[in-house]
């Protein structure tokens, strides 16, 4: 048992040598994911900020001028032309000039004065469909400002409800919040994939893995000495996230560190798990980085990163259920935003532990079989 | 009467030069004030150790790289010029041809016809001619990958030949080529030669090809030593030749061992029984028994020389101790007993893939102290029986024990017991000598005082020291191999395991791998080896030929000898006899099968 141990040891620290002492492999390990963290900070984004608009304004009315100062003065909204005529609308929407023409109607002042419902048609680019949802939001977020403000100057009654929205862990609802906690999951993800993966499949390619084999080594010693440099990796690569995270985009930090790291860890177990699996099956780095790839997209899509889980059809809400990186971003989301701890993440933890078993043990097993 | 366009001259070279940058930032000198011509029409052989610049000058010459200094010309044209000329004109066969192994064997002919810009009409008439040559036509839907070894460089021939060259240049185009296909390229590249006036210029390691040439030039770090016609390098080694018979029981490699390291003998190699050596006086003005103790007593007779010895001579005289490097291997103190102790017993072994039955119903056995040699063309079950032996493969029936261990139970356990050498190097190229015996040194589970003495050891034994911080893939050639058998040696095992270990390597590393073997065997470590070289199998106790995943033959050297000589000529060579052995079975095989 010693004995194994100690070749465990020299195996691990021949890995992390032959990864470390490479300068080119030391970059490409540990510059992707600041850039990469760098570049989702920056544009993959929901928030709207400039959005062009067209005005439709039939009525030219002191109340139609005080709606679009709400609108113009909003920060959102940047208008982009002033309409005359109906037939324009087609025009400006389809060169994509603007993202929404707002059409006044010519008795808009005096229905509103008359108190009858006045209307304002909003007309949006449906082919972004996701940012012209948003839009439409924040244009509705100001018409009701608008009306609340036009009841209490005319002295109408209030409005009987008021609904006053504040959102907890990310006051501003800001994507930058929700993203950069998640690439902790996702960027690793892939990174510890890829590196189990092609360690292993690069030692079959220049032959030194049946040297490897000709030693006292057996399999599984092989496998864990290949497992945890990875997950070493995995880990420092997490934390230059992290350090991103709070240093350059000033996201705070709500959680335990402690309580993080023991999520990352069996998070990237599992991870590694997937990468011998796969490593034990291929023959060659190219083989291992194109499955590796192959893997990759539809775990990033079934993870809850750039979709709510939620609104998935229930089959592909079934499959998230054994994605370790669903519950990685939950965790990393809940431990950085919400500073949950160890207890209300073990709906979470558990079925990252059976993931890994299940990985780590099946990938044991194809090692066996792929040694005959 | 040829033509000879170019005043008969096929390569011109004046006073060129080449460097190269290590990635260690130290400038080498590969080709250093380098005069030579190679006449047109005929054969040419490049020889030397290896970082001679063979294969720089090979480039050079095929314009894939520029001259630091001095001219080439090629066909009458200046490389310098116009470099597209010439390349047109002359085809060029690197050591690893770039086949596409997913391709088929025609496929890959289409495409380099392609890339040559060769007519469909052209095709139709060239493609009979070079498959009837190169005897693939039965072969042409079979992808490239699935060739032998031979084959393969008999495909890569026929796409290099596609554009009708003038010059052909060959950089060791039979590396890792059993000697019957090795046989037939030759072949080959002879009636290239004879019917279509081709000049070639190729590299090779095998002396007695270049014997065969019309002209060689001998090339050592980067200068010309000699060239002309094979005979005048002979000559230098006229009077020089003689056989020793060793004294009854001794084993020829012994005395080999003994005469390399006597000042009065140039070289010496066991053939046939006896050693063939190279006296550094001629036999007319100084015996050798009267300058070499090691001699005293034997009975010696004069050989005529050949081109190996000329060459030898001509190394030595150059740099004084050429292929003597090594320093005296330490001999354990109690002399070695030869025992009968098997340490590996194969019995019925068979291994299948599928269908095809790789290894079929193999039996032999293997004594410790002994070296045993397992022989076989390309394809023969060779190296799958070899990596059955070493753990890395397991057998389909039979039995197989290796130091004592069933290997189909106890594999691991049996696995601290053995040193395993691949053909191919593989040790951590990117980390250094030192690393790569430390991470192996405790995966054998050495540790402490005794893991630093061995590694010690293994630096001091192998000359490892001075590059113990280099990457060891920056290694030269000969220097990865010590590695490899450093790494291997460090647990003390009792059987090492070699495949192919000499396969691209010069004659003189040759000699020094085989001088550290013949002292590992000394000290009663076991040596299992696959070669291509036969005349290696004299530095064996027995060998084993296979072919065709059966066995042919066992025994010693001179039985196996014996198996031919009813077959051929009296005193066959180990080639002869084992393309007899081989050519016979297969006659064999067709008549039984129906």
């Amino acid at each position: 048992m010693f004995e194994a141990l100690l070749r465990i040891v020299a195996l691990i620290r021949k890995e992390l040598l032959a990864i470390l002492s490479d300068p080119r492999s030391r970059v490409s390990l540990f510059l992707p994911p600041v850039l990469q963290c760098l570049i989702f900070g920056y544009a993959a984004t929901y928030d709207l900020n400039n959005v062009p608009y067209a005005v439709l304004d039939q009525d030219r009315s002191a109340a139609s001028h005080d709606l679009l100062a709400a609108l113009d003065g909003s920060g959102v909204f940047r208008r982009a032309a002033q309409l005359y005529n109906v037939a324009d609308i087609k025009s400006v929407i389809d060169e994509q000039k603007a993202l929404l023409v707002i059409q006044i109607g010519q008795d808009f002042q005096r229905r509103l004065e008359a108190g009858l419902p006045a209307d304002v048609e909003v007309i949006a680019d449906g082919r972004n469909s996701n940012t012209a949802g948003t839009a439409l939001g924040y244009v509705d977020a100001i018409v009701d400002g608008f009306n609340a403000d036009w009841a209490a100057n005319h002295g109408a009654a209030a409005p009987p409800l008021q609904v006053t929205m504040r959102a907890w862990y990310n006051a501003n609802l800001e994507t930058r919040w929700f993203m950069i906690p998640a690439l902790i999951g996702t960027l690793t993800f892939l990174q510890t994939l890829l590196l189990t993966a092609m360690s292993v499949a690069r030692e079959r390619e220049q032959g030194t893995f049946d040297q490897l084999l000709v030693t006292p080594f057996r399999p599984f010693e092989i496998m864990i000495g290949k497992a945890l440099p990875s997950v070493l990796i995995g880990l420092i690569q997490a934390t230059l996230i992290l350090l991103v995270a709070q240093l350059w985009f000033r996201i705070p930090f709500t959680g335990s560190y402690l309580t993080l790291y023991a999520g990352l860890l069996l998070f990237l177990l599992a991870a590694v798990g997937m990468g011998l699996m796969l490593s034990a099956v291929v023959s060659t780095m190219q083989q291992a980085m194109l499955y590796a790839f192959v893997i990759m997209m539809p775990f990033a899509l079934l993870s809850g990163l750039t979709t709510p889980l939620s609104n998935m059809p229930e089959i592909f809400q079934n499959a998230t259920l054994i994605n370790p990186l669903r519950y990685a971003i939950d965790i990393a989301h809940r431990v950085y935003l919400e500073g949950a701890g160890l207890p209300q993440l073990v709906p979470d933890l558990w079925p990252m532990a059976i993931i890994a078993a299940v990985t780590l043990s099946s990938a044991a097993w194809l090692f066996r079989g792929g040694l005959e | 009467m040829s033509m000879q366009p170019h005043g008969g001259v096929a390569v011109l070279g004046r006073h060129v030069r080449k460097t190269f940058r290590r990635e260690t930032g130290e400038t080498v000198v590969a080709l250093d004030d380098l005069s030579l011509e190679v006449p047109h029409g005929g054969l040419a052989a490049l020889v030397g150790p290896d970082g001679a610049g063979k294969t720089t000058l090979i480039r050079l010459i095929a314009g894939l790289m520029p001259l630091d200094a001095g001219t080439l010309v090629v066909n009458g044209t200046d490389i310098a010029r116009d470099p597209q000329r010439v390349q047109d004109r002359i085809a060029y066969m690197p050591q690893r041809f770039g086949l596409y192994e997913d391709l088929t064997v025609r496929e890959n002919l289409d495409l380099y016809a392609s890339l040559h810009g060769i007519s469909d009409e052209e095709r139709r008439r060239r493609y009979p001619e070079l498959f009837q040559m190169t005897d693939l036509a039965p072969f042409t839907g079979r992808l490239a990958g699935h060739l032998s070894g031979g084959m393969k460089q008999k495909l890569g021939l026929a796409c290099t030949l596609i554009g009708a060259p003038e010059l052909l240049l060959l950089d060791e185009p039979t590396v890792g080529v059993d000697p019957l296909s090795r046989r037939e390229l030759w072949e080959i590249i002879a009636r290239l030669v004879r019917e279509q006036n081709l000049s070639v210029l190729l590299s090779t390691s095998y002396l007695d090809e270049a014997e065969r040439c019309d002209q060689v030039f001998v090339l050592r770090e980067g200068k010309l030593l000699a060239s002309g016609p094979p005979g005048e390098v002979t000559a230098l080694a006229a009077g020089r030749s003689f056989e020793a018979e060793p004294q009854a029981g001794e084993p020829a490699r012994n005395l080999q061992s003994r005469l390399l390291d006597e000042p009065a003998i140039i070289d010496a190699v066991p053939e046939a029984g006896r050693v063939h050596l190279v006296s550094a006086q001629n036999g007319k003005s100084a015996a050798p028994e009267q300058s070499a103790a090691a001699l005293a007593g034997l009975s010696i007779i004069p050989v005529p020389a050949r081109f190996e010895d000329g060459f030898m001579v001509l190394l030595r005289q150059q740099s004084g101790a050429a292929g003597k490097s090594l320093a005296a291997p330490p001999l354990s103190p109690e002399p070695a007993a030869r025992s009968d102790e098997t340490i590996i017993t194969v019995h019925d072994l068979v291994r299948k893939f599928g269908t095809f039955t790789a290894v079929d119903r193999v039996s032999f056995e293997v004594h410790r102290g002994e070296i045993f040699g397992l022989l076989g063309p390309n394809g023969a079950g060779k190296t799958t029986t070899f990596r059955m032996l070493c753990g890395l493969l397991s057998a389909t029936a039979g039995t197989l024990r290796v130091a004592g261990f069933d290997l189909r139970r106890a594999r691991a356990s049996a696995r601290q017991h053995i040193g395993y050498v691949a053909q191919k190097f593989s040790l951590y190229g990117q980390l250094t000598v030192a690393d790569n015996l430390e991470f192996f040194a405790s995966a054998y589970g050495l540790r402490g005082r005794r893991k630093r003495e061995r590694v010690a050891w293994a630096l001091t034994q192998f000359e490892l020291e001075p590059l113990m911080r280099l990457p060891s893939g920056q290694l030269p050639g000969g220097y990865k191999q010590r590695l490899a058998m450093a790494t291997a040696l460090l647990h003390s095992p009792d059987i090492l395991f070699l495949d192919e270990p000499t396969s691209g390597a010069d004659p003189l590393a040759r000699r020094e791998f085989w001088r550290r073997i013949t002292q590992f065997a000394e000290q009663r470590v076991t040596v299992v080896v696959t070669t291509h070289f036969m005349e290696e199998a004299e530095y064996c106790d027995r060998v084993a030929i296979l072919d065709g995943g059966r066995m042919l033959a066992v025994g010693t050297p001179a039985e196996v000898r014996g198996l031919a000589a009813a077959a051929g000529p009296d005193r066959a060579t180990m080639e002869d006899a084992f393309i007899a052995i081989v050519e016979r079975a297969r006659e064999h095989r067709m008549d039984a099968s129906p």
